[in-house]
């Protein structure tokens, strides 16, 4: 199997050993992919904060929070599979004074679970920390019902809710570390956790404000989670056709920087929204509410139009729907070609 | 009223009627502001909600975030009319502030908010979310080694949504023995009897089938609720609790009692005041046992 088209799964089920000494993605290697450091992190975090606790639902080996129950057996809770159980019973534990991190696939949270996260966790605005695994397309052949392409949307509308997604092993690690200190519940979105390297460390993260990767006066990418990698390839790729892009993680879905989307808009005359998301109501809505008060300017959302994705091997799927570095270039080209 | 640092404290049966009578009065008079309001589902709960905040519950109004408090989570969050009264004449807050029920800006509307109203424990109102929330604090609680209760009262319409059951097998799992939950049996649901609408019974069997302690009462004898709440075991690790108590849907009031008319009404002139001297005379002998229109 190569590393491409390998079980979108691995390293989450089997073969975690083997994959740890021999896997790597995109030069990044296993040990500092998110999947492998989740619950290290979460562990970590946990030896100095009692309030820590981590709740998951019958995936314990798939998001490695195994290393967490190891380490901290007597706060970690597996609820088998009832997600709406335990991100009601995770309000419960935070009205008590602590902090629960519930861990399951993001469809069966952002998307299951979402009026537990909104009635017990939003309105009661408790700091529940709900990440939401394996998003967007990334379950790959696994099927629709395991893809989450509606989740920022959904949760994007609960007042009182921080929405987030995480980059890369570092940037998880930044959001884990800044949540501490957050004090509004927050739903967290992780990629597959095979997602190579953009930060070679820990990066000093701000929630709100978002991370300019590259500077470039023709074009802007924003983006957010797993595609911002896949951006700043592109990028890479425009530069050789004498287009200078600048990239924007905008890792915080809610509340947006839209100061940063005005800036792009004054700066770079153009913007392009990439995400692993339904192009209704995502990153690419978020930014378009920014600028519907700007000058009108090149923008396109680019993302999953509103369909129901085909099933496949997550790298065909991302090739299929142009979220890989020459799609993105591409949709790029075409987007400049009106200006 | 005094801090009260134990489960369980020594009052009259007397005063218990008493104040079952007040939250039943106090029901009929907010929903005359309000102009609909949940009778019948609080009449039920009224002998319940007077045992559990007035004789039973280890709270303290003047700290009520006491983080070893018992906790009370309304799952049936349709009858925090009931409780609003309650906590005020305990102190959490002043009785006037109800004066301003449902209005505009108001904190108190017909469901709890616990960002809103000192001594509610937690929000509720979405059926179903009560017994998993009441799990977690019961998981907390032991995690934090105090020896709190967390008490739960459910309707039984509710115990219609899959999560109560998630919840029920957890908590049995997890063996929450610090949890009680009480489910007010009154019968109904709105669209008719719940053994008709989607039937809940054999409760008894199928909670002892999830791994709780089961015990079942007339819900509106006082010194039955007390037997069933001093027969609590303590300690944290056990069987979860419950108290399956059976009741009358609108007891108190006759005209209500059984009748799906009345789960939202609105008394006006002159059986406003007949409903008031009704309640105030007592609880009679029930006269209706069937479901009426």
């Amino acid at each position: 199997m190569s590393e491409a088209e390998g079980d979108v799964l691995s390293g989450l089920f089997t073969g975690i050993s083997d994959l740890k000494e021999s896997r790597s993605v995109k030069g990044t290697p296993a040990s500092r992919l998110p999947a492998f450091i989740l619950g290290e992190e979460l562990a970590d975090l946990a030896d100095h904060d009692p309030r820590i606790v981590v709740l998951t639902a019958d995936l314990a080996s798939a998001n490695r929070t195994t290393e967490f129950r190891d380490r901290h057996p007597e706060r970690f809770f597996d609820f088998g599979i009832a997600e709406k159980n335990m991100i009601t019973a995770a309000a419960g534990m935070a009205s008590c004074g602590q902090i629960p991190f519930t861990a399951t696939f993001a469809a069966f949270c952002g998307i299951l679970g979402a009026e537990q996260i909104r009635t017990d966790c939003a309105y009661t605005g408790l700091p529940v920390r709900v990440l939401g695994h394996h998003s967007g397309m990334s379950m790959g052949f696994y099927g629709t019902s395991h893809h989450a392409l509606e989740d920022l949307a959904m949760m994007r509308t609960i007042a009182n809710l921080t929405v987030i997604c995480t980059t890369d092993a570092n940037h998880l690690r930044a959001v884990l570390r800044a949540s501490l200190k957050h004090d509004k519940p927050m739903y967290i979105r992780l990629g597959r956790g095979r997602d190579p390297e953009v930060y070679a460390e820990v990066p000093e993260i701000e929630i709100g404000k978002a991370i300019r990767l590259r500077e470039g006066r023709d074009l802007t990418l924003i983006t957010t989670g797993a595609q911002v990698h896949a951006c700043l390839e592109a990028a890479d790729a425009l530069a050789e056709q004498g287009i200078e892009t600048r990239v924007v993680d905008m890792h915080t879905i809610k509340p947006l920087d839209e100061a940063e989307v005005r800036t792009a808009a004054s700066e770079t005359g153009a913007i392009l929204t990439v995400e692993e998301h339904n192009i209704i109501g995502g990153l690419g809505s978020a930014v378009a509410e920014v600028l519907v008060d700007c000058e009108r300017l090149p923008f396109r959302r680019h993302g999953i139009d509103d369909e129901f994705v085909l099933i496949g091997p997550p790298a065909g799927l991302y090739a299929h729907y142009r979220l890989d570095a020459p799609g993105v270039r591409d949709v790029a080209l075409e987007l400049l070609e009106k200006r | 009223m005094t801090e009260q640092q134990t489960h369980g404290r020594n009052v009259s049966r007397e005063f218990l009627e008493d104040r079952a009578k007040f939250i039943r009065l106090e029901t009929v008079r907010l929903t005359r502001i309000a102009g609909a309001g949940h009778y019948s589902s609080t009449f039920s709960a009224a002998e319940l909600l007077a045992a559990l905040y007035y004789a039973q519950m280890r709270i303290n109004p003047a700290e009520p975030d006491w983080p070893e408090r018992d906790r009370f989570v309304l799952s049936k969050g349709h009858i925090a009319i009931g409780l609003y009264p309650v906590l005020a004449d305990l102190g959490f807050y002043d009785a006037d502030l109800l004066e301003d029920y449902t209005r505009l800006g108001s904190a108190f509307g017909d469901h709890p908010d616990m960002k809103k109203i000192t001594g509610v424990d937690f929000s509720s109102g979405s059926l179903g979310h009560g017994l998993s929330v009441a799990l977690g604090m019961a998981l907390s609680a032991r995690m934090q080694g105090n020896d709190s209760r967390i008490y739960c009262m459910l309707g039984d319409g509710e115990l219609n949504e899959g999560q109560v059951w998630e919840a029920a097998m957890s908590a049995g799992h997890f063996g929450c023995q610090n949890l009680v939950a009480i489910v007010d049996r009154n019968r109904l649901c709105i669209d008719g009897s719940t053994e008709e609408i989607m039937s809940v019974e054999p409760l008894t069997d199928r909670f002892a089938s999830f791994g709780w302690n089961v015990q079942r009462i007339d819900g509106h004898d006082l010194d039955a609720i007390m037997a069933a709440f001093d027969a609590l075991p303590s300690g944290n690790k056990g069987k979860p609790q419950m108290i399956i108590a059976d009741t009358v849907k609108g007891r108190g009031v006759q005209m209500m009692e059984m009748s799906l008319n009345w789960h939202v009404g609105n008394l006006v002139g002159a059986d406003y005041d007949a409903v008031i001297e009704e309640i105030q005379r007592g609880l009679q002998p029930v006269t209706v046992t069937e479901v009426r229109p």
